[in-house]
């Protein structure tokens, strides 16, 4: 009776768990099969397969600079977001002072708050700062970076400080009693104990700022646009499978870094 | 090996007091227990030597050689913790490895000393395991190999034991005790737990409330603990109030009756009388040539095996507890709960304690 009980439970939660991957997985393996459909205009069923929407895509060349810039932006965000984020983190696991969980809320804010909100924000903010300076940043560079850095900020203090609150301090101390000095004790025990969230925080940091869309609409120049935004301005005029095509590719990018990461620092372990 | 002497040495925390002007001398080469109720300063005392916790006031000199102000990677102190922590990002021979690396230990030394140290502790085939890949009692074996080592002045150990269990307990009290009788270790133990400090220790500091109670080998602080706590945490659970009358010979119970002493200390005043379970003789009827005696009724009778526990719930209102040898080993018949009892005493028997 009982055993049979957990056995239904059991066939249950299987079953459930299927289903929330069907969920996940089966949109994705759609796209990556339509880019290789031959339809002039995206339609099922597919008429025969062919490679050319990958040849057109990187042709294109709002796609291919906007690739690129995604790349350099994201990359240069998490460097922000891990130089600015270990320390934070420090301050807010170690840290004995007034106002700390109020500094960690407006740290984790850009998380909760709509890109679309803290988009406008910014860009008005922007604004202000050229009427009063005098000084550009709305549509350079500089304002994409900072608002891709707001976005993975967030992300490197919420893994960072979670691999941080389990670390053993006695494991420190251990290391002081035997000689480190505290320099010492940080990069040859604290750091290489946190790094599984480090390397966690900095690919959650990435990936997050390079798939972003609503925050980088209001910050980007007229010809210099994420690939995010590239592919929203394609779909505005045309409906073929290059966008399948682009997709793919970010999709394949994001599983190679997740296996990359996952082999040197078990991502399981960072949560 | 050098000494270490504490003189006044104090901690605050705000208003609260960690640790009250405390002195003391740990001898060169002398295992010493740091023993008392959870919250009474231990780990904090330990601490302060270690260098983790900043002395409020006082000074603390290792072999002559003021240490008060030195952080602790400048002591050369070994310390070992409640829950190991090793290094689990290192191998066991690179958790020992490590101290010595910092001492600039040349190649071919660190892997000696370090091969010598895990065989010392009966590891050597365990060198390349990582820390979560052994044992709790492993573990605990490698952080004290790793706090041997680098040859500290000091082994600085708290509650090294807690996790363990009571066998495994058993083994390492006994292991550790080898190894600082071996090297000649100057060694200060934090625990909570009397047989530990009991069967370890050279000399025992029982510490309440952030104060030195008592200090003495286990045998002198067992035998004649001085104060009611020392008394209670020794586990002495009669404690007669009373007073002694002049000459030593006799103790005025406040519940009436006088007792006869022998031999016992003078303490002026408000004192009390501890007398251990083993030492009061329980009887059916009124023994004929008793030198104390008091009457009452069998309240709790608890069987152990070899030995018989009575609580009884005397005439002149105390309660107290008796302990007897099993009848079937040659102690007298059980008596029942409810039933009548005579309970007697020598002289000789029990120490007086001032009130604290
Ligand atoms: N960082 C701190 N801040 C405030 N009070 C503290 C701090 N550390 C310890 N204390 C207080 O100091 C007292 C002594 O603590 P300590 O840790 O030395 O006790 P202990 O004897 O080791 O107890 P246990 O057997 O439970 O480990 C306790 O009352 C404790 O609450
Ligand atoms: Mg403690």
């Amino acid at each position: 009776m009982r055993a049979g009980q957990s056995r239904s439970i059991r066939i249950g939660y299987t079953a459930f768990s299927m289903a929330v991957i069907g969920f996940i997985v089966l949109p994705l393996i759609f796209i990556v099969w339509m880019s290789f459909y031959s339809n002039k205009i995206l339609s099922f069923p597919p008429e025969g397969y062919t490679l050319d929407w990958y040849r057109r895509a990187w042709a294109l060349s709002d796609f291919r600079n906007g690739f690129f810039l995604s790349l350099r932006t994201s990359l240069i965000a998490t460097v922000v977001a891990l130089c600015l984020g270990l320390p934070a983190s420090f301050a807010l696991v170690r840290g004995r002072f007034w106002g700390r969980e109020t500094v960690s809320t407006v740290l984790m804010s850009p998380m909760v708050v709509p890109g679309i909100v803290g988009g406008s924000a910014l860009f008005v903010f922007f604004l202000e700062v050229e009427f009063l300076t005098g000084w550009r940043v709305a549509g350079t560079s500089l304002g994409l970076i900072v608002a891709h850095s707001l976005i993975a900020l967030p992300w490197m203090i919420r893994l960072v400080t979670t691999s941080l609150i389990s670390v053993n301090p006695s494991i420190e101390e251990a290391a002081r009693s035997l000689g480190a000095a505290p320099l010492t004790v940080f990069f040859r025990i604290t750091l290489p104990v946190i790094k599984p969230g480090l390397i966690a925080g900095s690919l959650f940091a990435f990936i997050n700022s390079f798939i972003d869309l609503e925050k980088s609409i209001f910050l980007v120049g007229p010809d210099s646009t994420t690939l995010q935004i590239a592919l929203i301005n394609y779909l505005e005029w045309n409906f073929d499978s290059t966008i399948g095509a682009v997709a793919t590719v970010q999709i394949a990018l994001i599983t190679v870094l997740l296996l990359i990461t996952d082999r040197y620092a078990k991502l399981s372990r960072a949560f | 090996m050098p000494d270490v002497v504490l003189q006044d040495v104090a901690k605050h925390y705000g208003p609260a007091v960690a640790v009250a002007n405390m002195s003391l001398r740990i001898g060169d080469g002398e295992l010493v227990a740091l023993l008392g109720p959870s919250g009474c300063g231990k780990t904090t005392t330990l601490r302060m030597i270690g260098g983790f916790v900043e002395t409020t006031s006082g000074c603390i000199t290792v072999g002559g050689r003021d240490v008060t102000a030195l952080p602790p990677n400048r002591r050369n102190m070994g310390f070992v913790f409640q829950n190991y922590a090793l290094f689990p990002h290192m191998t066991v021979a690179q958790n020992v490895a490590f101290g010595l690396e910092m001492r600039g230990v040349n190649r071919s030394d660190t892997d000696r000393k370090v091969r010598e140290a895990l065989v010392r502790v009966r590891l050597a085939q365990y060198a390349d395991r990582l820390p979560r890949q052994l044992s709790g009692g492993q573990q605990q074996r490698v952080a004290l190999a790793r706090a041997l080592v680098i040859e500290p002045d000091v082994l600085l150990l708290d509650e090294p034991l807690s996790n363990l269990d009571a066998s495994l307990r058993q083994e390492m009290k006994i292991e550790i005790r080898q190894l600082q009788q071996s090297l000649g270790l100057t060694t200060i133990f934090v625990t909570h737990d009397q047989d530990e400090a009991m069967s370890t220790a050279d000399r025992m500091v029982l510490m309440y409330n952030g104060k030195v109670e008592q200090v003495g080998p286990p045998d002198e602080v067992y035998g004649a603990p001085r104060s009611v706590f020392a008394a209670g945490f020794l586990g002495i659970p009669n404690l007669l109030p009373g007073q002694m009358l002049p000459g030593q010979q006799g103790f005025r119970l406040e519940a009436g009756p006088v007792l006869r002493l022998s031999g016992q200390a003078a303490v002026a005043g408000r004192c009390f009388l501890a007398l251990r379970p083993e030492v009061i003789s329980i009887h059916a009827a009124p023994p004929s040539d008793a030198e104390n005696c008091l009457a009452g009724r069998v309240e709790i009778m608890t069987y152990h095996g070899s030995a018989v526990e009575y609580q009884l719930r005397t005439d002149i209102g105390l309660t107290l507890t008796a302990r007897a040898v099993a009848p079937g080993l040659g102690g007298p018949a059980l008596l029942p709960e409810g039933s009548r009892a005579w309970l007697s005493w020598p002289a000789t028997a029990g120490v007086t304690v001032s009130e604290n």
